[in-house]
């Protein structure tokens, strides 16, 4: 196993790079002169002169390129133009909220989806499957960003549960009891869709599952009913349930720009956005890598796990 | 194409979405000649009114726009859009993934490793970092967001492409001197075509959401322009004051979503065949018993099937896989049941403990007693605790029948367990035993094999442990021999032989293999098109088949030693089990049919140990008797 690990870590690395040469590619691509956008009225010559050679646009292509790299891999990000400090600094603090958010978001939809997925599975064309077929498909055709906002209007204002927006309260706040009153909405409408998407997945897989031979022979053994569909089928869909995981993790993370935006979550996603609106590439382009290696290391995570439930995987 | 749309619209989910997704194009597309008001005229004297106001049917914004006509246009821009990317990353991303996969070799490796780095970004990061370059606004954030799904459609269309490229019609195509573009335009692309539409049906709503949630983050659309996320997006610093705001452009993204998923939904399942044929039913733990008529009385065989009726019921057709059969074995006997493939032997065995997948299957008559008991009207609960314990089976073809993810031990162990209290020590102790006792060797270490680090036979070997775990009264066999080569055959026979011996159970040994019946069984039941056609003890059955089939079957197998004989196939092939004729079932295909074979009922009529459905039989079983005797 350990050495299955190390070759998919080794595997990753052209990946990563692939990553950094397609964001710098694309932050390339800008259109006029970087550093008149950057500075937009306050354009001088002397300015932007200075923003060019601050940030090496005076160099090739190919030079800026590798100079930007080797520095990210001694942990320099540059510096953030609009905050004025070290872009890692901020990403880092920024992520860090980015993933309790996500985190719970993802684990929530990953059980939730999953159950959703069995129980409509092993009911299947009773009320039970109707209801969660019915809620699934308003689960994935609801903006997750206007279910944000219609969770603040409804629990927040009108029944006055939990906290609007933030992640902690201001005065008094701070412990992880108000960390949890201020995840409860955002980690829902975050996970909505996501858990839409896997409880169609796993109904359509344990159902798949269900038809194998081997179900009958569990069937013909005596094994009893739940336990054929909560261990023998459930145990063999997972190998195509877990794939999804993996993406809908990419979704989750993707779907927290919004929520962050919606509850005024300190986290990265809202900093990407800021910094586009205030054209601080630097960040963008450090965030989005930092975000991206991030998520290329998960997926080895789901990879494994793959690997650890399915034998016939060769590690 | 026809025949598509009824099955499209025959989903009332999808006629639904159509008709909602309908009605929202056409406003949609009327909206320029509709008596709206100025989308973007402000009135801040009239902020903030609330809908059925005078003159503003769904009030105003924050400026005092008009929220209706904002509404319309912004959808209509929102959907354009939406539609747009759609278009844009499926033409793209299709064009790509063709080339890479009609073109092969290290273009397409080239292509694909790119691919799958777009694929490795959250796809939002992708669409900001390209925004980011390009700046705000709404052609941008559609560029972005069908740049970001262009990679999903070149992976799906390049998998799709590289299984058709490798078929004779196109190898056809390119011997016949076309080239390459009009191979890809005229042979291709019509197969791919619905694979894409498929993917653009599944992708469409995403997408009409993501350039909605761009315009929201106020990337998308700039002011005054406005499509149903930037109007959201402004809503919301008002959101709390003024719901109405939010809620209106936000339903309204929900509506198109919502059917546009639905209508995506009913194209795929219109459009994919296996999901057409309703196959993906969830079998039933024990099968549907409808059961018309009288139930047999119980008899004093150990297992009796009486009189067993088994249908599949598949759309508007009837599968009478199961006629009207009838079956005894005592303890200690060995009973053949023999016949082509389809002549229903298996559904017979699998009807016996309720195992007939339910749907499509139905048990619509008879009996089968086990010791008294009628295991076809029985109780979930009550058949459960006999399968397996009193009842076993051995299945054809262990490696789809062993559950490929858990150690053979484990699932050996799962068998005693689930009728037996045991401490885990014991439970590993006797399955070491059974491995041993079917002649696994190394049975400590194999325990922890999984199903595929083992050889078709010692596979078979557990799936024999498995049915004997429990030390049963009975064993059905399915073909447990016919996926293994001869001598290992003939190692799993004798073995099933001891323990028949040792143990005194009964086997019911299913085969289309007279070797294997000579070899095995004490009284042999030939099945044709789901009925018995013949039945008696083997010698006597193979020495002198009475029923035609019986004799066109035996004259089929090869003789080892025997000379060389021409050896005479059945012309013909088994009837189809949907529409019987009436009379024989066998008359098409008999040369020895005569006129009334094809009119009325075929008695089954026994005499002494053997019975035979024929009217004019081989040998008459009276003169045959006569001449034994």
């Amino acid at each position: 196993m350990g050495s299955y690990i190390a070759r998919r870590l080794v595997l990753a690395i052209p990946v990563l790079v692939g990553i950094t040469v397609i964001v710098f590619l694309i932050m390339s691509l800008i259109p006029g002169d970087p550093a008149t956008a950057i500075l937009g009225s306050y354009a001088t010559p002397e300015n932007v002169a200075k923003i060019n050679r601050d940030l090496g646009l005076d160099k090739p292509l190919v030079e800026r390129y590798f100079t930007w790299l080797f520095n990210m891999l001694q942990g320099d990000f540059g510096r953030s133009y609009s905050l004025n400090r070290p872009v890692i600094d901020e990403v880092l603090e920024r992520f860090n909220a980015t993933l309790i958010l996500a985190g719970i978001s993802f684990v929530l939809c990953s059980v939730l989806g999953i159950l959703a997925g069995v129980v409509s599975a092993a009911r299947q064309y009773g009320w039970a499957d109707k209801a969660i077929t019915f809620t699934v498909l308003i689960g994935i055709s609801v903006p997750s960003f206007f279910l944000g906002m219609m969770m603040i209007l409804f629990f927040a204002v009108n029944l006055r549960w939990l906290p609007v927006s933030g992640m902690y309260a201001i005065y008094g706040g701070g412990d992880l009891w108000d960390l949890v009153k201020h995840l409860v909405m955002p980690a829902l409408a975050l996970s909505a869709v996501a858990t839409g998407v896997i409880a169609r997945l796993s109904r359509s897989a344990m159902l798949e599952v269900l038809r194998q031979d081997y179900i009958r022979t569990a069937r013909a053994k005596g094994v009893p009913e739940r336990r054929v569909i909560m261990s023998h089928a459930l145990r063999a869909a997972m190998v195509s349930i877990i794939p999804v995981l993996g993406i809908q993790a990419g979704f989750v993370l993707s779907g927290s720009v919004y929520i962050e935006i919606v509850f005024q979550w300190p986290g990265a996603g809202r900093m990407l956005v800021d910094a586009i609106l205030s054209r601080d590439l630097l960040l963008v382009q450090g965030g989005v890598v930092f975000i991206a290696a991030c998520y290329v290391l998960f997926n080895i995570l789901v990879d494994v796990a793959q690997s650890l439930l399915d034998p016939r995987i060769k590690t | 194409m026809i025949q598509f749309f009824k099955l499209l619209f025959r989903n009332q989910l999808a006629a639904l979405g159509a008709m909602v997704l309908g009605v929202i194009v056409i406003t949609v597309l009327l909206t320029p000649v509709l008596p709206l008001q100025d989308p973007n005229v402000t009135a801040t004297s009239d902020r903030f009114l609330k809908p059925l106001a005078d003159g503003h049917l769904l009030g105003t914004d924050h400026l005092g726009r008009d929220m209706l006509s904002r509404l319309l246009h912004g959808a209509r821009l929102s959907l354009g859009v939406g539609i747009s990317a759609a278009l844009m990353a499926a033409l793209i991303g299709s064009a790509i993934g063709i080339v890479a996969g009609y073109v092969g070799g290290r273009i397409d490796n080239i292509i694909m490793r790119g691919v799958d780095m777009l694929m490795a970004f959250p796809y939002i990061l992708l669409a900001l970092a390209i925004v980011a370059a390009l700046g705000p606004g709404l052609m941008n954030a559609l560029i972005a967001v069908a740049a970001v799904n262009i990679p999903f459609f070149a992976r799906n269309i390049r998998g799709v492409t590289v299984g058709l490229a490798g078929r004779e019609f196109i190898d056809a195509a390119r011997l016949s001197g076309m080239s390459h573009t009009r191979i890809v335009l005229t042979e291709l692309l019509p197969n791919v075509l619905p694979v894409i539409i498929i993917a653009m049906s599944t992708t469409i709503g995403w997408m009409i959401l993501e350039t909605a949630g761009l315009s929201f983050l106020g990337l998308g659309s700039q002011p005054p322009q406005a499509d149903l996320g930037s109007m959201l997006g402004e809503a919301r610093s008002a959101m709390i004051s003024y719901p109405h705001v939010s809620v209106i452009p936000g339903v309204m993204i929900f509506l198109i979503v919502m059917s546009v998923n639905l209508l995506g939904d009913g194209l795929r399942d219109a459009l994919d065949p296996r999901l057409r044929s309703g196959a993906l039913s969830r079998p039933r733990a024990t099968t549907l018993v409808e059961r018309q008529g009288e139930v047999p009385e119980a008899t004093d065989d150990l297992l009796a099937i009486q009189d067993l009726q088994t249908q599949f019921q598949v759309g508007p057709r009837i599968y009478r896989a199961v006629g009207g059969v009838s079956l005894a074995v005592k303890p200690g006997e060995c009973l053949g049941l023999i016949g082509e493939s389809g002549s229903g032997k298996s559904v017979t065995a699998l009807s016996v403990m309720g195992l007939v997948a339910s749907p499509p299957g139905v048990i619509t008559g008879g009996a089968v007693h086990f010791q008294g008991t009628d295991l076809v009207g029985a109780r979930y609960d009550t058949l459960r605790r006999m399968r397996g314990d009193r009842v076993a089976y051995i299945f054809q073809d262990p490696l789809s029948t062993l559950h490929p993810l858990y150690r053979v031990g484990d699932q050996l162990a799962e068998a005693i367990l689930a009728h037996h209290k045991v401490g885990k020590d014991e439970v590993r102790k006797r399955v070491i035993q059974l491995f041993e006792d079917v002649r696994i060797p190394n049975a400590a270490s194999r325990i922890d094999n999984y199903p595929h680090e083992m050889s078709g036979g010692m596979r078979q070997r557990v799936g024999i442990a498995m049915a004997l775990a429990n030390d049963p009264d009975v064993i059905i066999a399915d073909e447990p021999t016919t996926a293994l080569d001869v001598t290992v055959q003939a190692q799993i026979l004798s073995l099933l032989n001891d323990l028949r011996r040792d143990r005194g159970l009964a086997v019911v040994f299913i085969t289309h293999d007279f070797g294997v019946v000579a070899q095995l069984c004490d009284r042999i039941a030939v099945m044709y098109a789901g009925r018995i056609v013949e039945e008696g003890p083997t010698t006597a059955v193979l020495e002198h088949p009475s029923h035609p089939y019986t004799k066109r079957l035996i004259a089929c197998v090869p003789e080892l030693g025997g000379g060389r004989r021409k050896l005479a196939a059945i012309r013909g092939l088994p009837p189809v089990i949907d529409d019987l004729p009436p009379g024989c079932a066998f008359a098409p295909r008999c040369e020895r049919a005569q006129e009334d074979c094809k009119k009325g009922e075929v008695p089954l009529e026994s005499t002494g140990p053997r019975a035979v459905r024929c009217l004019y039989p081989e040998e008459e079983l009276r003169k045959v008797k006569e001449a034994t005797a």
